[in-house]
This record gives C-alpha cells, sequence and structure tokens, in this order.
C-alpha cells in the first residue's frame, strides 16, 4: 500500500544471523554498530564501521563528487554500494542546474553508481522501494532525513558532502556510539490519528534539542503501517536524534529477512524514556517557525490558507494521497486556495493512477507534480509568496524554507491538509468548513 | 576551494567582531535552500549566508569574525554549503550554547573551531571585540569599555582536536590515510563520551 514491500517475498539479509559479540544488554544502535565493528561498543565510543549504503541526492552529489575526483583520489570503493537521486530539483528548474545535473549524470555512469534520474521520485522512499536500506544496515544519506530509513531498523543517518565522499571511497564512516532515548507508545490511536501527529507529538515532547546525537528507539508501533513507520523515523531529526529506529517486530520480518539479534533488550541502558498514550493524541500542526512548535489543530481553525502541499518523503505516499481523497469526499478544492500533489515516487504515482486516487484529486482541482521533494526547501514547483500561508504534510517550517521569508509554512497531516484545502481555512476532517476563526 | 586567512593563529594581533545570534539559529536561516551553490552556483552561494535572518552579514563580515549563538545552534539540514559559505566568508569559529549533531560535525570536517560555552555565551555581545587562540585554548575578549579579558575555551574531544590541527577532516585523512579516533591496524581504546 505505501510502495514499499518487495516485488515477491521477503528482503533477504546481508547480515551475520549469529553477531560475533556480547550483545547483551546494547540498545539497538549499539547493537548494530558492535556488529559492524565487531567488537561490544557502547554510547560515546568512536568507531569505525562499513557502510552498506551511500545515498547522495542531486543538490550535494556536485561536491560530494569532486571532493571524491579532486582530493581523494577518484576511485570509488564499492560503486553498487552507491545511489545517486536526482530529486531536490527535480526537473531541472533554470540552465544552472540543468548544467550540474547533466554533471553528476555523467560522473555516476562512468562511475557506475546507481543513478535515479528525474521522476523516480525521493530518495528516502526510492531507496526503500528498491531494498537499498534494510533491517541492521548502516545507511549514510546527504539528506537530513535519511533517519527515515530506521523505520526497518537500519542506521540510517545524515551527513555532509565530505563525510558522504570519505565514505564513498573507504566504504566506511566514523561514528560516535550514541546514547538512546526510548520513546514508548502506548493504548490505541483514535480515528482519524495520523503517524504525522504521533510524530509531532514526540517532536513536542521532546523538543528540537531534546534526542540531540541520540539514538530514537521507538516501541509499541506495531499497529503502525511500512509507510507509517517511515512517517515516524522521518521526523527523529527533527528532535535532533541521529537515528530513529522502529522496534523491529513480526511485520517487519514479514517484509525483511531480520538478524536474531536484531532486537530491542528492555534491560539496556537508555538515557531517557517517555510514554506516549496514542489514545490521548490528536491532530495537530506545527506551527511556524520552529518544528517542536507543536499545538492541536482547534487552536488554529480559521486561519485562511493560500496552498496546501501533499508529498514529500514524511507523507508523500500512497496512503497518505488516498487519505486526501477520503477527506475530501468529493468536495473540491475551495476558491482561492491551491492543492498541490507530488507522490513521493513514480510507484507511488503509478499505484495512484491505477487505483483511480490521482483522477479523483485532479477532479476536485489538485494539481500533480513530478515525483520529487517538490517545493519542500523552497526551490522551485509551488514556492510561496510574501504573506502566503500554507498547510504542509511534510517536516519543516523554518522561516524562508518554502520561498519567502513573509510566508508561513503549519505543517500537518494529510488528513488536515485535505480538511483544509477543502475549507480555504485551516480545518480539521468531519468539521464544518464554517469553524470559526480563532486566529487568523 | 579555500578561503580568506581564518584569524585565530595567536601572535596575528588582529581583533575580529562578535556577531550574536538567537536560539535556535537553523541551517535554513544560515544558508537557505533557494540559495544552494546548485540553486545560484558555487563560486557565490556565500553571499547569501543569513539572508534572511541577517541581510548585511555576508556583505560586513570579516576573516576571522566569531559567531555566537544559542541553545541547538545549526539544526535542520545536512547541506555541508551552509558551514562551507560561513568558511568562504572567514568565519574563525563559533560558540554556541549547543549544536546540532550534523551541522556541528560539518563545521569540524570544514576545520571551523565550534564551541560548546554557554557560559562565554551569556558575557559575549553584539560588536565586542575578541581574538580566538586555539593554540593556546582562550579567547581575549575586550569589553565595551575597552577592558582585556582572557576567556578559557572548552576543550575539544580528542578525535575532533585531530581534525582541527589538520584544518580539516580532508587534510586528516590524506595525511594519516584513516578516520580521526581510529587507531590504525586494529582495535582502538575506548574513549567514552568524547
Amino acid at each position: 500500500m505505501s510502495g514499499v514491500e518487495p516485488a515477491g517475498g521477503r528482503w533477504p539479509s546481508t547480515l551475520p544471523a549469529e553477531p560475533g559479540v556480547d550483545l547483551a544488554g546494547l540498545t539497538l544502535a549499539e547493537r548494530i554498530l558492535s556488529v559492524k565493528a565487531g567488537r561490544r561498543v557502547r554510547a560515546g565510543e568512536v568507531v569505525v564501521v562499513p557502510v552498506d549504503q551511500v545515498m547522495m541526492v542531486d543538490s550535494i552529489a556536485p561536491s560530494a563528487l569532486a571532493i571524491v575526483e579532486d582530493e581523494l583520489g577518484g576511485v570509488i570503493q564499492h560503486p553498487e554500494r552507491v545511489s545517486v537521486v536526482v530529486d531536490h530539483v527535480a526537473p531541472a528548474s533554470n540552465v544552472q542546474v540543468a548544467t550540474t545535473q547533466q554533471r553528476v549524470r555523467a560522473v555516476a555512469r562512468a562511475k557506475g553508481l546507481r543513478l535515479f534520474d528525474v521522476g523516480r521520485g525521493i530518495c528516502h522512499q526510492v531507496l526503500m522501494e528498491e531494498g537499498l536500506a534494510r533491517p541492521g544496515w548502516v545507511v549514510v544519506g546527504s539528506d537530513s532525513h535519511s533517519t527515515t530509513y530506521g523505520a526497518v531498523a537500519a542506521f540510517g543517518t545524515g551527513m555532509g558532502a565530505t563525510d558522504i565522499a570519505l565514505a564513498m571511497v573507504t566504504g566506511r564512516t566514523w561514528l560516535k556510539v550514541p546514547e538512546t532515548v526510548r520513546v514508548r507508545l502506548s493504548g490505541r490511536r483514535r480515528p482519524g490519528v495520523a503517524a504525522k501527529d504521533v510524530a509531532l507529538e514526540i517532536v513536542r515532547r521532546l523538543t528540537a534539542d531534546g534526542a540531540t546525537y541520540a539514538s530514537i528507539e521507538i516501541l509499541g508501533a506495531t499497529a503502525f503501517g511500512a509507510g507509517e513507520r517511515m512517517t515516524l523515523a522521518n521526523l527523529a531529526v527533527e528532535a535532533g536524534a541521529k537515528v530513529g529506529l522502529v522496534a523491529p517486530d513480526e511485520a517487519l520480518r514479514e517484509r525483511y529477512q531480520v538478524p536474531p539479534w536484531l532486537a530491542v533488550d528492555e534491560g539496556a541502558q537508555v538515557t531517557g524514556e517517555t510514554e506516549i498514550d496514542l489514545a490521548g493524541v490528536g491532530p495537530v500542526l506545527s506551527v511556524p517557525f520552529q518544528v517542536d512548535n507543536v499545538h492541536p489543530v482547534e487552536e488554529h481553525l480559521g486561519v485562511p490558507v493560500d496552498q496546501v502541499f501533499v508529498g514529500t518523503c514524511t507523507n508523500g505516499r500512497l496512503e497518505d494521497l488516498r487519505e486526501v481523497v477520503r477527506v475530501l469526499a468529493g468536495r473540491p478544492v475551495a476558491e482561492g486556495t491551491r492543492l498541490l500533489v507530488i507522490p513521493a515516487s513514480s510507484q507511488v504515482l503509478q499505484d495512484a493512477l491505477a487505483d483511480g486516487t490521482i483522477a479523483a484529486l485532479v477532479a476536485a482541482g489538485a494539481s500533480i507534480g513530478v515525483p520529487g521533494c517538490g517545493p519542500c526547501m523552497g526551490r522551485h514547483m509551488g514556492v510561496l509568496a510574501p504573506g502566503e500561508v500554507c498547510v504542509s504534510t511534510s517536516n519543516r517550517n523554518f522561516v524562508g524554507r518554502m520561498g519567502s521569508a513573509e510566508a508561513r509554512v503549519y505543517l500537518a497531516s494529510p488528513a488536515v491538509a485535505a480538511a483544509s484545502a477543502a475549507a480555504g481555512v485551516v480545518a480539521l476532517p468531519g468539521r464544518t468548513p464554517e469553524a470559526p476563526a480563532v486566529d487568523a | 576551494m579555500s578561503g580568506p586567512a581564518r584569524g585565530g593563529a595567536s601572535g596575528t594581533g588582529a581583533w575580529s567582531r562578535v556577531w550574536r545570534f538567537g536560539d535556535a539559529v537553523n541551517t535554513d536561516d544560515i544558508l537557505p535552500g533557494k540559495y544552494a551553490p546548485l540553486m545560484v552556483g558555487e563560486d557565490v552561494f556565500q553571499r547569501y549566508a543569513f539572508a534572511h535572518l541577517r541581510p548585511e552579514f555576508a556583505a560586513a563580515v570579516r576573516p576571522g569574525d566569531l559567531l555566537v549563538g544559542g541553545r541547538n545552534w545549526g539544526l535542520g539540514s545536512s547541506r555541508e554549503y551552509a558551514p562551507q559559505a560561513l568558511k568562504l566568508l572567514g568565519v574563525g569559529g563559533i560558540v554556541a550554547r549547543s549544536f546540532a549533531r550534523i551541522h556541528y560535525r560539518n563545521l569540524l570536517n570544514l576545520g571551523i573551531p565550534a564551541f560548546a560555552a554557554p557560559e562565554l555565551v551569556d558575557l559575549l555581545q553584539d560588536g565586542d571585540a575578541v581574538r580566538l587562540e586555539l593554540d593556546r585554548g582562550r579567547l581575549l575578549w575586550r569589553r565595551a569599555g575597552g577592558e582585556q579579558e582572557s576567556l578559557a575555551l572548552p576543550e575539544v574531544p580528542g578525535f575532533l582536536r585531530e581534525v582541527l590541527e589538520e584544518g580539516s577532516v580532508l587534510a586528516f585523512f590524506k595525511k594519516h590515510g584513516r578516520f580521526p579516533g581510529e587507531v590504525p591496524g586494529g582495535e582502538r581504546p575506548d574513549e567514552p563520551d568524547s
């Protein structure tokens, strides 16, 4: 449903079934890095570990590849473990971008790297669909939302161009083993409460630096689907985390071969633990201009909305698009409001075409964009004018993030985004569009 | 890419100024995504440093200047071109209450000294004259009244000091053929809390 299942059967593991080191009392992050390092390591130690997959996007690949070529001898250790995804400005918005991407394509082909070109989709979604992030793998990406791979208990983390270049050339990277903050989800979600709401509640609880350099170990997500887990892990970085690891469970083992040692040890030493009763989580907004500025949607009902954006690595999957159609329930997009929908990948787009989701969105008045990052970081395909308000399913609402520094971005679930598109103001699903303005 | 010479070596006699920022300065503040090198060119993107937050900064900053921030400096993106822009502008160092992890690593990789030092943040005001003396582990600070004071910088963890001494992680790697903190040819001793 989320486009992240293997075509047939389970993704096999490339990791040893036996850890080879004593893992008793270790967190998920410590377990992964211990097995990779070949010795028992604890939080605070520095390790150098092999990298299973290096991912870079079009905005970083030029400098990372230039470092490889100009500074490090030009030889990439394992080209088959390197993915290049053209998604951040795709298709190219001007000649400058087009020329740079042309160069990146040529280098990627010459060096035998995996190239996912314009339209294939957003890096994190694509790697998951392609089985290029698996349980227990170390995946380093040139994008901070590489924590997304933690949805399948991969040690996914974001790095800059220099680290990406070094990982390509050496096949390894250096890491400080992170402390762990445990988030325990309990109870049952109320109807209409999305994984996005839960993820934002986690960020609110921990705050934007509450998990700095930590691994967030997420327990109790068994009822969350594959795509929903990606949403949870995706937003871990908004609490400052190095990784966000969803505890492996039966559902994960149905899709992936999971090494037996990759399991939560309740006795492991963690630096903090917070429990979230899902029954107490409602629809929320992340209000400008900080992601941890999370409030109930009720507090902002009626704020006029110029644009609604549904997409990104956080919420651009099939289930998200379907949720928009479900909430719209045949209603058109409000006069004066634009609804922009950008599927997270070509696979999502195909599936959404096949089941009628795209047709329903277009009928409601939505614009459909080329699979990729869209306007999320303010470069193209829907940037905002001064004074405009956008309700977005993306992950950042910083000043100027989506265009003008005088625009305001509210982060929300696909359901709240859809309700707001239909109402033309911030709205809740199932409420009348004439909801009174509380904070306009 | 080599930027203007950085201030910071002791004995240069050069005084720099403090640029004071608040809490939660994010990477979109430091270098907005729409001004990435990919978008505007690799030779000019640094001109857009703090384009929204402090538009006068890029034109007025001088080599060696010190940025002072509050909590969680550099949260957000992994974009190395944010610290790269600061390096190209010659920023001598950053002192903040705390740093976001990806950005902190990018700063150190590029050889920009970064110190989590809340007690210094409490003292330093916008426009203050300072001189960063890394090898002596101190910051000389001239108060508004003209009185001079020597402030101790917090110690940098060993594996990061290795990087700073070589100028960047690339320089370190090229010289030593290994990663910082890595002991060649085998097990390395534990370095907890570094």
